[in-house]
């Protein structure tokens, strides 16, 4: 019992970062139509805001020294800032190009990210306890979860139903909707497009920053590269939940959290090494049988 | 009549040949080693970009993956040519007719592109019933996956670590050869009946459904071709430089090769082998500013990392100002006598 309900606690933490970021992903393609790749650097440049440069292995702690209640505002605002910030600079010249193009670009935004901090930081992994009173295990029927991984799903639960309310009760969140259902119609109608598409950004970033706090209180590092994962398996979760698809994203996160948990635990020790090869072979299989993703939205296929 | 024919068919890919070996005679007459060795660079980078391009080129797909292949190819290099001893010892798992084999490098390279293709049409089956943009990011997928399991496979690849004792080719000419071969299949590719009706797909998906093209067996089969030519890169590679790594053949060379692409022009395979020749001029300065420059008496160095930060700067400039690249959709060619503007390909919405 303590085992499967720890089985559980798994797949439900590591299904949220993915979740979370997936969304991240999400929103902006809504709106825009951009596959961005450089959300997992603002992911790592997020941790790395509260280190002050240096190339020593050893971090030199700057903001990271602030109360936690100060501290978790911080990295948000940094993530979303970097996020709107990148959307002035570079993508809102791209409006008009091809989701192709705008893709390539943020790539090689995400380059320009990541050895912007390779030149700051250099390129080895710095300890760093962020946030540590979270690493102390708690008792639930049995199974000693970390405070972290309860925190994390408590987390991301909150942040789902906070962003269903704010998309579905406010006006802002309808005007999100409308843009991410038919961007034309909805500016035809009013919409201001600058500012649906600023907040879409802001969100996404703030979204990154969440899963840097999460990702760096877990794991104890600050990786130039500690983003890559996550982003990748959120792009696989926004192609099998169906691009574009709010709803569709969040839910093949946490399926692909799932997926890797138990393939974690049942998979025999020699082959655990390639559990990510093994996801990705999952993934292909779902797109086979669905090539359309799970749940596919309205309005992405072009119509003739 | 004559010179339409040859404008239409060979006179591109001897024109970007001919730029090829004017770079080769040139480091054989510098004769300096680093000189040589940078031109080989180059070439392999050609064999890489062309490859990308038969398939991106064509069918306006972007992968983020096909340096997977080349990752293939690398590894068939490392399985087929390093003296057997040597190879028990760093990949104690190989099979025992693989672990007798050591055969010259061109075979390998024949072997590598083989076995990138294989992979390919393997892949390639799942992949290409993807859409433009999901498929991008299922090729990215497959890089991972290939990288993973590279990394990880420990008695077959010996994991992260390099395996060292591939020999070691100096010359330039097996690399100039094998840049214009790629040359050359890639514009067989492009000019015939398949990559007709591929850029067409590209250009009016729905038009050239209609009109009975099976869009992804087309790209499939542009796809498996593509990848041949990134594994015989990939063993090249690492015939150029004596050692691999998962991780060479990972995201770096993917943001190089892909950026190379972008700067040259996807439209057209002149575009990709002068964004080659463009930007590895442009990196081989910044490197050495890297490495520090006697300005007086002081020693002025860039930062690391400085490199990629101007590549990518540059990439966004040029999709931002010049989407289609440099060259654009245009190619190389014999000058057009007459000016009439039918026989120039229509502008594509690729970029």
């Amino acid at each position: 019992m303590g085992q499967i309900l720890q089985v559980v606690f798994d797949a439900l933490s590591l299904g949220s970062l993915y979740a979370l970021a997936a969304l991240g992903i999400a929103l902006i393609f809504g709106v825009m139509k951009l596959v961005n790749f450089a959300h997992g650097d603002v992911i790592a440049f997020s941790v790395f805001a509260l280190l002050w440069p240096s190339v020593d292995a050893v971090a030199i702690i700057f903001a990271g020294n602030l109360p936690w209640f100060l501290l978790i505002p911080f990295v948000l605002a940094i993530g979303a800032g970097l996020s709107v910030l990148s959307e002035i600079v570079v993508f809102r010249r791209f409006r008009r190009a091809n989701p192709a193009t705008m893709m390539i670009a943020s790539f090689a935004l995400g380059f320009v990210i990541r050895y912007f901090l390779l030149m700051l930081f250099s390129s080895r992994p710095k300890s760093i306890s962020l946030l540590p009173a979270l690493s102390q295990p708690v008792e639930i029927f049995g199974a000693r979860i970390p405070l972290l991984q309860l925190i994390t799903i408590l987390i991301t639960m909150a942040v789902l139903i906070g962003l269903t309310a704010f998309l579905r009760r406010t006006r802002f969140g309808l005007e999100m909707r409308a843009a991410a259902e038919n961007f034309t119609m909805a500016r035809m109608l009013g919409v201001r497009a600058n500012r649906v598409i600023m907040g879409a950004f802001a969100l996404s970033g703030a979204l990154a920053a969440a899963i840097a706090l999460i990702l760096g209180s877990q794991t104890g590092t600050a990786n130039i590269m500690m983003g890559a994962n996550v982003m990748l398996m959120a792009f696989i979760a926004t192609v099998i939940g169906g691009m574009g698809s709010l709803a569709g994203a969040v839910l093949a996160g946490f399926l692909l959290g799932a997926i890797a948990t138990v393939m974690q635990t049942i998979l025999p020790p020699d082959a655990r090494a390639f559990r990510d090869a093994f996801v990705y072979g999952a993934v292909i299989l779902v797109l086979i049988f669905r090539p359309q993703g799970i749940l596919s939205a309205r309005g992405t296929k072009e119509r003739v | 009549m004559g010179a339409s024919v040859i404008r239409r068919t060979i006179a591109t890919p001897v024109f970007l040949s001919l730029l090829l070996v004017a770079f080769a005679v040139t480091a054989w007459a510098v004769g300096s080693r680093p000189f040589n060795q940078t031109i080989i660079d180059i070439f392999l980078q050609v064999i890489f970009v062309v490859g990308l391009w038969i398939f991106v080129g064509n069918s306006g797909v972007i992968s983020f993956g096909h340096i997977a292949f080349a990752c293939l190819g690398g590894y068939v290099a490392a399985w087929t040519t390093i003296k057997p001893m040597m190879k028990g010892n760093a990949m104690p798992g190989l099979p025992d007719w693989l672990m007798g084999m050591e055969i010259p490098f061109w075979a390998a390279a024949g072997l590598g592109a083989f076995w990138a293709a294989l992979w390919a049409l393997i892949f390639g089956l799942v992949l290409m019933r993807l859409s433009g943009i999901a498929a991008s990011i299922a090729t990215f997928a497959m890089l991972a996956m290939v990288n993973s399991i590279y990394s990880n496979w420990e008695s077959v690849t010996a994991a992260t670590s390099s395996v060292v004792g591939i020999p070691i080719v100096r010359t330039v000419w097996p690399y100039l050869i094998a840049a214009v071969l790629a040359v050359f299949v890639a514009w067989a590719f492009a000019i015939s009946r398949h990559g007709l009706a591929l850029r067409a797909a590209r250009d009016e998906p729905t038009a050239a459904a209609a009109s009975g093209v099976n869009i992804s067996r087309m790209r499939l089969i542009a796809f498996v071709i593509s990848a041949a030519v990134m594994g015989m890169g990939g063993t090249l590679y690492a015939h150029s430089i004596g050692v691999v790594t998962p991780d060479t053949f990972y995201l770096g060379l993917t943001f190089t090769t892909l950026s190379m692409l972008v700067v040259g022009g996807m439209g057209s395979l002149s575009g990709a082998v002068i964004g080659v020749l463009i930007l590895s001029s442009l990196i081989q300065v910044l490197r050495w500013l890297e490495a520090g420059v006697q300005v007086g008496a002081s020693t002025f160095a860039l930062p690391g990392g400085v490199q990629e930060i101007a590549l990518g700067v540059v990439m966004i400039l040029i999709l931002m100002f010049r989407p289609a690249g440099i060259m654009g959709n245009s190619e190389l060619n014999l000058p057009n006598r007459r000016s009439d503007k039918a026989g120039q390909p229509a502008p594509t919405r690729v970029l």
